[in-house]
């Protein structure tokens, strides 16, 4: 009765499974490499694959931050939204100048990020609040969040954009680590705890389980409500994150910040494997799905496509990559 | 008229496999015209298919079905379907945000000239039946205000104006007080003056008498029996259901117990919860295997998963090894010593794209490493021991436990339950949809826990389960109404847990 077979074949069958969802995108990564170097001689540069993943940080977060609500089988639209927001409110008590459009209450920087990840916070148990407790569908609840705080930072300073902030303020987004920009530090640094976290943390592991299967998982005692809830939190405290990391790469806050990166979200972390139907993917797929869009765009700007057509190209990829995440044997939807 | 007997329903030699599990074999089935039939069995008889089959919802895989002498419609015609058969289930076929009326009259809306929905003539039509059948509601209520009762009479009156004469009852009286099943009833008889022929599916064998005409009895995916109510009593309805029993894990003989000398296991006293069961005592010893045997809706699972923690009692207590447990909260009673395999492995028991091993180990995280976080190591070990001991096929531990069989599948379900090596056992329907073999293994598991010193209680209708037990009791309407000790006839179990004494 009792026949399991050997560890060979176990191990085998590890890479095997490896090789066919998680790093499906690796060989492909490869295959954007090779073209990009016969494409442009910088491409292959240092500096301009630093400079890809630099401008891929403050993504690669929210795409963590997406990953572990999708994986809980959830959805959280306003992320992006939570990027322009948080800073935009943070900018505005910072600067103490009215004609600029500052509120002129003057906190210093420190306290500013402190206001941009407690407000990340907030809008995240907010979110949490409204889907775990009255059980509002998460979709439109976050889509009308996204609407509202998008609203809420083009009404903050009446569509201007803030500038001159201080140097405490953008820290994280302008300054190096041995030679490597600090957001790239960041990046790599929660790719590395979330990845090891939803693998060998129970928590991780619950959060799973909430998305495969919830009533599943309450019958087995896990607290569906409170991580759920928790992962909401964790996800607007990372997008706020995001909003500081790209406000300083960029050293002002523009009332568009963040907009239409939620889009890229989705695309890096479907691509990489994360399933929408939830209780899927891992983290370390999400980050290639994220690579894979950075070294696109580039290649895809060194060879001088128009701007207009990059768009489409994304779109194709993400089509392409649906088909090949189904191929490669995602659990088909369920009704 | 009487020269030319016509059927409702005429179905021959229907086959019906999901899978490889062949569930109907070869069924012959009729109703005359005008007749009130009843269809009965025990629960994976085969009746829920041959409904399905003869409702239009899934397809026969052999044989043909005849409705009202025609044959029956294309399977998406949904439409012809309903004209011509109409069944009420138990669960909720109407649609609850649109209002009576729309329920009505669903698609199936009387038109204006323009082809448009005519919702003044919609209203009134609609409260012309509805004051036709007594029902006190407006025609604009939103369907999901309304009582069961008043649903299901919605249902048949639905299917009666949408031209159907033929209507399928499916445990109509499951959720309903005595005083609405009698008037339920009334207005059955008054339809069968009409004409209307039923076919009416129960668990309660004494309505089927009060209601039905004939009968026809199904075991094992087969027609065992069709007769007159009035040629057919009880006892020997009850041995056609129940049929010749085929040989369980180890024959059902009377054998010396000694129970009470046994230390406690799980003892609960006075249990009221939410719902039907009101108040029940129930003890089982440590290193004694029980049976709670019920009716889906007498109870039984309630019991259960208050013992798992799931719901909090109004009343009662529940201890474990002599002392209280901390209801409601199952990580708590797990810590107690509880084990729990749910009923229906698919909806409350699997994470089905995880692999085996998280599947196995989901409820000791804990214990595998410390501040949460998981060793590799101690949970491949973990998880081998349990595949090793229990016997789980799969090509590896990584495994998505979708891939798996039932058996498999289930045998992972009693190893979570006992990887927190419990001190009782609690297991609902463990057998459900799993094959011969692996039923063996698993009863051959819950008796080596046994053996080992838990308390088992193995909540369940199914006999084959319950032959493991030392003792089986028996819950109905929430209360136990009989204890079995071993050496107990089957038929006798039977009735009780029908509810015919």
């Amino acid at each position: 009765m009792a026949n399991t077979p050997g560890g060979r074949t176990q191990s085998s069958l590890l890479v095997q499974r490896l090789m066919m969802r998680d790093l499906a995108l690796v060989p492909v990564i490869v295959v954007v490499l090779i073209v990009g170097s016969f494409v442009s001689p910088a491409f292959l540069m240092t500096d301009n694959l630093m400079n890809v993943m630099q401008q891929s940080s403050e993504l690669s977060i929210l795409v963590i931050a997406q990953s572990l609500i999708l994986i809980c089988g959830k959805i959280d639209l306003s992320l992006e939204s939570i990027v322009g927001v948080a800073p935009m409110f943070a900018a505005w008590l910072i600067i103490s100048d009215t004609m600029m459009g500052g509120s002129g209450v003057g906190i210093s920087g420190i306290a500013g990020i402190f206001v941009v990840l407690g407000l990340g916070i907030l809008i995240g148990a907010i979110n949490g609040l409204l889907v775990v407790k009255l059980k509002l569908n998460e979709f439109i609840t976050t889509l009308a969040m996204l609407i509202l705080l998008r609203g809420t930072t083009l009404g903050i300073t009446n569509g201007q954009t803030l500038f001159d902030l201080p140097d405490s303020f953008l820290y994280l987004g302008t300054a190096k680590w041995f030679g490597v920009p600090v957001s790239i530090w960041i990046a790599g640094f929660l790719f590395l705890i979330a990845g090891l976290f939803m693998r060998y943390h129970r928590i991780g592991r619950a959060i799973y389980a909430i998305g495969g299967n919830a009533e599943a998982a309450r019958v087995a005692g896990i607290p569906v409500d409170r991580i759920t809830m928790g992962v909401y939190i964790v996800g607007g405290f990372l997008a706020s994150l995001a909003g500081v990391m790209l406000t300083g790469r960029i050293a002002s806050v523009v009332s568009s910040q963040g907009q239409n990166m939620i889009f890229y979200v989705f695309a890096a972390s479907v691509i990489g494997g994360i399933s929408l139907n939830g209780g899927q993917g891992r983290i370390i797929g999400a980050l290639t799905g994220v690579i894979l869009l950075g070294l696109l765009q580039n290649v895809l700007t060194l060879s001088q496509v128009a701007a207009f057509w990059i768009d489409a190209a994304y779109g194709a990829i993400i089509l392409i990559a649906l088909v090949i995440t189904r191929l490669t044997g995602e659990a088909p939807r369920t009704k | 008229m009487a020269l030319t007997q016509t059927y409702a329903v005429e179905a021959r030699g229907i086959t019906k496999s999901f899978g490889r599990n062949e569930v109907l074999h070869g069924v012959d089935f009729s109703i005359p015209v005008g007749d009130s039939r009843a269809l009965v069995g025990r629960n994976g008889a085969g009746k829920s298919t041959l409904v399905g089959i003869i409702t239009g919802l899934y397809p026969q895989n052999g044989g043909e079905v005849f409705l009202g002498g025609k044959p029956a419609p294309a399977p998406a015609d949904r439409r012809a379907w309903r004209e011509r058969v109409a069944c009420v289930y138990q669960r909720w076929m109407v649609i609850p945000q649109l209002t009576v009326g729309e329920n009505l009259f669903l698609n199936n809306q009387p038109l204006t000239g323009a082809g448009l929905v005519d919702w003044r003539q919609l209203r009134a039509r609609a409260a012309d039946v509805l004051r036709e059948w007594d029902l006190d509601v407006s025609p604009d209520l939103e369907a999901w205000r309304l009582t069961v009762e008043q649903r299901q009479i919605v249902e048949i009156a639905r299917a009666l104006l949408q031209g159907s004469r033929f209507i399928i009852l499916d445990e109509p009286t499951a959720e309903l007080e005595r005083r609405e099943v009698n008037r339920l009833f009334d207005l059955i008889r008054s339809l069968q003056q009409t004409g209307v022929t039923f076919l009416y599916i129960s668990h309660h064998l004494e309505e089927i008498y009060e209601i039905c005409k004939s009968v026809t009895v199904m075991r094992d995916g087969r027609i065992v029996a069709d007769a007159r109510l009035s040629e057919l009593p009880k006892d020997k309805l009850v041995a056609a259901m129940v049929g010749e029993h085929v040989a369980g894990f180890q024959p059902n003989a009377a054998a010396p117990s000694s129970a009470t000398s046994l230390p406690d296991g799980l003892t609960i006293r006075g249990l009221k919860l939410k719902g039907v069961v009101d108040g029940i005592d129930l003890d089982v010893r440590a290193g004694e295997c029980v049976g709670l045997a019920g009716l889906a809706g007498s109870g039984k699972d309630d019991v259960a998963e208050a013992v798992a923690g799931l719901v909090r009692p109004l009343a009662g207590s529940i201890a474990i090894s002599g002392k209280p447990a901390p209801v409601g909260h199952v990580g708590a009673m797990r810590h107690m010593g509880v084990g729990f395999v749910a009923r229906d492995r698919h909806v409350r028991g699997l994470f089905p794209v995880m692999p085996v091993a998280d599947n196995l180990a989901i409820t000791v995280l804990e214990r595998l490493g410390s501040l949460g976080f998981i060793s590799p190591a101690a949970q491949g070990h973990m998880v081998d021991g349990q595949i090793r001991d229990i016997g789980i096929v799969a090509s590896s531990s990584a495994q998505a436990i979708g891939e798996l069989s039932g058996g498999n599948q289930q045998k992972v379900m009693v190893g979570r339950a006992l990887a927190s090596n419990p001190k009782v056992l609690v297991v609902c329907s463990p057998t459900q949809g799993v094959d011969i073999a692996s039923k063996q293994a698993l009863y051959k598991i819950m008796d080596d826990a046994r053996e080992g010193g838990m308390a088992v209680l193995v909540v369940s209708d199914d006999l084959d389960e319950l032959t493991i037990c030392d003792r089986v009791e028996v819950v109905f309407r929430g209360k136990i109404t009989k204890t079995f000790k071993r050496g107990w006839g089957e038929h006798d179990v039977v009735a009780a847990i029908e509810g015919l004494y």
